[in-house]
């Protein structure tokens, strides 16, 4: 594997321009009013639907977290370029490229108008229908001193599952970051001792990526199978 | 002389370089293994506590690297209760997520299931319409759980050093507790009682007059706790100066909860990020800055009392908005039928079957629906984090649009405490271990998942 944590073209961080349906992953495209292919008679059938992430969002956006877009691209003009900002549902999430992700971690941490003291929980995401951007990693800041929260998010594909560890900056996220090294196989490096954490040390596999199967066995009643859970009919 | 000193290392693997000598328990006597080690006395003797430890709250394993009676290096290891529940919620409808979640930190369920509700509340953007008389209700159980889940704490710390009373009083208290959620939700734990767009079903007729049974009991026999315990001098001495960690060192290890508070710093999402209209209540933060074991027993001794008087509030409102729904009015997201507890626990609801089976086909099939297939929440992600009594219980929550999460992450305190065991134990004595980790209150159901 080489080293690509320094990734000078970004081809693996979300395009900040075009659509935001290319920039976000897609879940579904549907068609027509309740069909999932044909067998719509409806004649509706023109409809076209999305099940997209939302894309990037302009400020201003409210009074807390203008200060905050307002400063970090202010300390951190390079690092946060084009980055996508998304406010959402009243919470702002950065789209931090991640070669750059300890620097803007240990700023946020330090710059007075920032003051994130603590990375509350870092958790992954595998989002398989976004191409070159498979594994997101998220992480959870909170400022004790302006009592407010932020949500930095790094993505990196699933053949090169390496981030930058924020142990250095934030101690707290030690446990967090094994956690997702465990769940979804994403490497952290720098981070001092990353094993497995909830999983057997000898376990295979990444339990929480979505091609991991769960496991469940088919039920057998009165002649009749029951399917196990992953195979049942779903309704999404 | 019996098999305690092996000269075979059994336990290195086909790789690991052999230990000169390893000592076993079993078969042999304690004080000969301790007198061999003592007459050795050049080296440190490493000790596997627990997994199935009874001072180590649950199965969680520490491996202790010992200098005669000294830690010198402590590692907590965990993921022994690991159950796989935020994978298997990716297969279920979002009503039933509740289901699993109640399972995780089993001695605070009411604030499981709340921070989950709240997380697809906010996702569906229903926030604002969620119904006073089931936020209340909410509040109710989740204080009523707080003041459960500190007397286990309390309880048990005080059972670790010999305190056997402490514990037989506190799980009193809490049954009287636990009757009462059973006779409202049908269950004593793992409720599955608050639900996406409110509460399972309504306080029972008695529920009221129930209610103040429980405060006037908890009233007459809180003040015990206090008597035997804040100016013991055993007591004290066990606790004091135990697991110290200061307001610096809380910080960098993301520390919340009691443990947070014990450093003197009055952090308490209730009060600075409310949820739930915890604004509108009346009570205190309650601070002890000793930065050891024995503030945070001052603090959840304390904050019991602050949680009665959120409870006296809660009667007040309830008796007020008697026969107010529970449920969001979108009948697209609120479970059709409100449960009946009977005498021997939770039931269909007799007047639901009715209607359903006898009087409406629509209402039939629009419960069959909402049942199997459940309700669909948009795309996005949100993260919602309230003071459990352990300290912020958080849940990460992704859509895909669809009737099943995409993602659900739980950020446990205990989970994130367990981490700054090392810098409170290493250096103390082991008898100290245990006070010390009971002070974080780490419930490993929630640790695991």
């Amino acid at each position: 594997m080489t080293d690509n944590v320094v990734n000078p073209d970004n081809e693996n961080l979300p395009s900040t321009s075009g659509m935001p349906a290319e920039t976000t992953p897609v879940f579904a495209r549907k068609s027509g009013m309740w069909s999932r292919g044909s067998g719509d008679t409806s004649g509706y059938g023109g409809i076209e639907r999305e099940l997209a992430f939302p894309g990037q969002t302009q400020p201003p956006f409210n009074d807390t977290f203008d200060a905050v877009h307002g400063r970090a691209l202010e300390v951190l003009p390079e690092e946060l370029k084009g980055a996508r900002f998304l406010f959402d549902r009243g919470e702002l999430t950065i789209y931090v490229p991640r070669e750059h992700l300890a620097t803007v971690a240990k700023t946020f941490r330090d710059d007075a108008h920032l003051r994130f003291e603590v990375c509350v929980s870092v958790n992954g995401v595998h989002y398989p229908q976004e191409t070159g951007a498979e594994l997101h990693v998220v992480y959870h800041l909170l400022s004790y001193t302006h009592n407010r929260r932020v949500r930095l998010e790094v993505t990196c594909p699933d053949d090169d599952a390496r981030v930058p560890s924020v142990v250095a900056t934030y101690p707290m996220a030690d446990y967090h970051e094994r956690e997702t090294w465990d769940m979804f196989g994403v490497i952290f490096d720098g981070h001092p001792s990353l094993t497995r954490i909830l999983m057997p040390d000898d376990w295979k596999g990444h339990p929480q990526r979505k091609d991991y199967p769960l496991g469940g066995v088919d039920v057998e009643y009165k002649g009749a199978k029951v399917p196990a859970p992953d195979n049942r009919r779903t309704y999404s | 002389m019996t098999t305690h000193a092996a000269s075979e290392d059994i336990f290195a693997g086909s790789t690991d370089d052999k230990a000169d000598r390893v000592y076993l328990a079993q078969g042999g006597d304690w004080a000969d293994i301790a007198s061999e080690q003592a007459e050795r006395g050049d080296e440190t003797i490493v000790v596997n506590m627990g997994p199935q430890h009874p001072s180590t709250h649950g199965v969680l394993r520490l491996i202790l690297e010992m200098d005669g009676e000294t830690v010198t290096s402590i590692r907590p290891g965990i993921g022994f209760l690991h159950t796989g529940i935020e994978k298997n919620m990716e297969y279920k409808t979002w009503t039933q997520g509740v289901t699993y979640v109640t399972r995780m930190d089993y001695v605070a369920p009411i604030f499981n299931e709340a921070v989950y509700c709240l997380a697809v509340e906010k996702l569906l953007g229903i926030t604002d319409d969620i119904p006073e008389r089931a936020t209340v209700i909410r509040v109710l159980m989740m204080e009523l759980n707080r003041i459960a889940s500190h007397l286990v704490a309390m309880g048990t710390g005080g059972m670790e050093i010999g305190a056997l009373t402490m514990m037989t009083i506190a799980f009193r208290e809490r049954e009287m507790i636990l009757d009462f959620f059973e006779a409202v939700s049908g269950l004593r734990m793992n409720n599955a009682y608050i639900r996406p767009g409110g509460v399972a079903n309504d306080l029972p007729e008695d529920g009221l007059s129930h209610l103040r049974t429980v405060i006037d009991w908890l009233k007459k026999h809180l003040p015990e706790y206090a008597a035997f315990c804040n100016e013991n001098p055993i007591f004290i001495g066990r606790m004091s100066d135990i697991g110290v960690m200061d307001l610096t060192q809380a910080t960098m290890m993301g520390m919340s909860g009691p443990p947070l508070r014990s450093t003197g710093y009055a952090w308490d999402l209730r009060k600075t990020q409310p949820y739930c209209g915890y604004e509108t209540y009346d009570f205190d933060v309650v601070t002890w800055a000793s930065n050891d074991s024995y503030g945070r027993f001052r603090i959840r001794l304390q904050e019991c009392w602050e949680s009665l008087k959120i409870i006296e509030q809660c009667y007040e409102r309830l008796e007020k908005s008697q026969g107010q729904p529970v449920m969001v009015a979108d009948q697209k997201i609120a479970w059709p039928a409100q449960l009946s507890v009977g005498a021997d626990g939770q039931g269909n609801s007799n007047e639901h079957i009715k209607h359903i089976m006898g009087e409406s086909m629509e209402a039939l099939i629009h419960h069959f629906k909402i049942v199997t297939e459940g309700f669909k929440v948009p795309v996005g992600q949100v993260y919602q984090a309230i003071e459990s009594p352990k300290g912020e219980l958080a849940c990460h929550v992704v859509s895909d649009g669809g009737t099943r999460p995409y993602r659900v992450h739980f950020r446990d305190p205990g989970f994130n405490h367990l981490q700054s065991v090392p810098m409170m134990c290493e250096g103390g004595m082991m008898s100290d271990v245990v006070v010390a980790i009971a002070s974080l209150d780490p419930v490993l159901g929630g640790v695991d998942r």
